[in-house]
């Protein structure tokens, strides 16, 4: 069983700074840390491994400091590291994000389950795994809080819904986005921390996985953000008045006010 | 105080600390409370390689010595002692393999409590043997290729929950302590039960519990050294283990020494916190300086006996009977330093007192090791006349 876990470094802080002129996170003098939801898949996929043996390849695409979340992966239990970063992929969004990863994973070939957690804690989107399995054209179920069963070729999974959970099977290889609920990490080990001073973690480029340059980066991006802010936080309520086509003009307009 | 630790004790010591910050305190008071065995935390210790420190390499383990075991038994003692004497009392069980095992004997057990698969326990104190340990009863009379056990061990640490026993027994009763020999014997052996299970003043996460042999046949491959050796193996045995006794007192009072400190900075009386009382500062300066010499002890003496100095008796005494002198002091003084809410349970140090009294007692009483203290010193002056 080859599984693929997908990870990303994020700021170690729920108190994040906003750079007006860019748009974007202040990353400077913010810890970092592995995406929390990423925590539970790595986990599961070392859980699968010791299930059904095989090995955990964690990749990650992000600038060449990512390289220190790839090496914790390691002293959690993945037994490869490998890092996607390029300027080319700089400024990439969901989209450009999800097919970087789709590029490496083809080049890595041999996969039978692809693990993400369910969003990050910085984006917040959760559109990376959903994405990703399109890229890839193979099965894709979110929210997974249980693998029942798992064989070549054939996995079933429990999916958190509102109230309660369903039951899904699918052919593999497929992508899974997971839920905290699936599992509790295990605390790094002594073994595998000396092992991953030492391992090597080799960086793709996007010449290495064949990457378009025009479909990644800020070019590759679709989304534009146009305007990120703390929301203010009022308790003003206003009552549109009119008929229902008069109010809905009215609150168009002030849509429109607020971007 | 800067003990010059090496990359991996480093590593050992913050993976031990993280383990008991991250997963031994949100449990320590309900373990406490419902005398619950920490199975979850062993599987955490298993998982972080806790468990393989003491092993040497080419039986799975890291290859430490006692030294870097008392690292971290003294951070898991920090958080709860309970869960620490579990963790120590197991490498108390392995320490006979791993002194008088043969290679066969290794090869089968060290890998799985390397791993944490299997938990151990020692067995030697019975009803009628404590600090004498001369006095045991149990029986293991050799039957062709079996021996045939028989006799009741009490007080036993893990007791019930490990899955391998070390236990000393008498294979030539005539002879007394120079006919007792040490046995590994598994859970699950016919005629292999428990019986009691203590209800305790402190470490009440840890399991203390009878062992009960009922002809129970072992085979001969068990037998750990040679007939007759079982003392030696104890002797042996505990003195390299006594450092670890010695850990668990270190690492409690580190704990009850940093509630106190917090709780005085925090409490007011007479409008100010009673940490700005000089009776109160005493208290904690010497609470201090009695833990940075025991510490320092403790350490020295591990170090010593990973050396493979011969003459170790002496100072595993020394360390274990002054560190745990100084973990009761300091931790009443916790309480003491807390007031009223210091005896109440929703405060930690009331459980640190209990936990506390127990070192002075068990692998050995401070009493009986005092004994041992001084006939080194007058057979040494002996010796020299």
């Amino acid at each position: 069983m080859n599984i693929v876990v997908c990870i990303k470094q994020v700021p170690g802080t729920t108190d994040i700074k906003i750079d007006p002129e860019t748009n974007t996170l202040v990353r400077e003098g913010v810890e970092s840390i592995v995406n929390p939801f990423d925590a539970y898949a790595l986990e599961e996929g070392v859980r699968l491994k010791e299930r059904c043996g095989g090995k955990v390849t964690a990749i990650s695409m992000g600038p060449p400091q990512a390289e220190q979340a790839l090496r914790e992966t390691i002293s959690l239990g993945a037994d490869e590291a490998i890092l996607l970063s390029d300027r080319a992929f700089a400024g990439s969004d969901t989209w450009a994000t999800s097919y970087v990863l789709s590029k490496a994973i083809s080049k890595i070939a041999d996969y039978d389950v692809i693990i993400c957690g369910r969003q990050t804690l910085d984006g917040d989107t959760g559109q990376v795994g959903p994405e990703l399995a399109e890229m890839l054209e193979i099965p894709f179920v979110a929210y997974v809080s249980k693998i029942e069963e798992i064989t070549e070729g054939y996995m079933k999974v429990q999916r958190m819904v509102e109230e309660g959970y369903e039951v899904i099977e699918m052919p593999l290889p497929a992508v899974i986005t997971v839920v905290k609920e699936i599992n509790v990490p295990r605390l790094p080990s002594i073994r595998g921390t000396m092992k991953s001073k030492t391992a090597e973690v080799p960086v793709w480029t996007a010449e290495d996985i064949g990457v378009d340059a025009n479909k990644a980066g800020i070019a590759g991006s679709p989304t534009r953000v146009v305007k990120i802010f703390f929301p203010q936080r009022t308790h003003k309520s206003e009552m549109l008045q009119g008929n229902l086509e008069e109010q809905i003009d009215q609150l168009l307009e002030k849509l429109e006010e607020i971007i | 105080m800067e003990y010059f630790l090496t990359e991996q004790q480093e590593l050992i010591r913050s993976l031990a600390r993280r383990v008991a910050e991250e997963r031994i305190l949100p449990l320590r008071a309900e373990l406490d409370e419902k005398e619950e065995f920490p199975w979850a935390i062993m599987k955490d210790l298993a998982d972080a390689d806790l468990f393989r420190i003491f092993i040497p390499e080419k039986y799975d383990g890291l290859g430490e010595g006692v030294f870097t075991l008392c690292l971290a038994v003294e951070e898991l003692s920090r958080a709860c002692s309970g869960v620490a004497v579990t963790y120590a009392s197991n490498a108390l069980g392995a320490m006979p393999i791993l002194l008088y095992g043969s290679d066969e004997q290794k090869q089968k057990y060290l890998p799985n409590i390397a791993s944490g698969a299997r938990l151990t326990a020692f067995g030697l104190t019975e009803p009628t043997a404590g600090s004498d340990a001369g006095g045991i009863r149990t029986t293991a009379i050799r039957d062709g290729d079996e021996y045939i056990l028989n006799g009741t061990k009490h007080f036993i640490t893990n007791g019930g929950e490990a899955e391998i026993y070390t236990v000393i027994a008498l294979t030539d009763p005539s002879r007394g302590s120079r006919g007792a020999s040490a046995f590994i014997v598994e859970k699950g052996t016919p005629g292999f039960t428990f019986g009691k299970k203590e209800k305790k003043m402190g470490i009440r996460t840890s399991a203390t519990r009878e062992l009960v042999f009922h002809n129970c046949h072992v085979p001969k491959e068990n037998l750990l050294g040679r007939e007759g050796s079982g003392f030696i193996v104890t002797m042996r045995t505990l003195d390299s283990t006594r450092p670890g006794v010695g850990a668990v007192a270190v690492g409690l009072a580190q704990g009850a020494l940093e509630a106190a400190v917090a709780y005085a900075q925090q409490r007011e009386q007479f409008g100010h916190p009673v940490s700005a009382i000089q009776a109160v500062q005493h208290m904690l300066a010497n609470m201090a300086m009695e833990l940075e010499a025991a510490r320092a002890l403790v350490y020295a003496t591990a170090k010593t006996i990973d050396s493979g100095a011969k003459n170790i008796s002496e100072i595993g005494a020394m360390a274990k009977v002054f560190a745990t002198d100084m973990a009761m002091k300091v931790t009443t003084d916790a309480v003491q330093v807390f007031g009223g809410p210091g005896y109440m349970r929703d405060y930690p140090v009331e459980k640190m007192m209990r936990d506390a009294k127990i070192n002075q007692i068990y692998e050995g009483t401070n009493q009986v090791l005092r004994n041992v203290i001084a006939l080194e010193l007058l057979k040494r002056k002996a010796l020299r006349d």
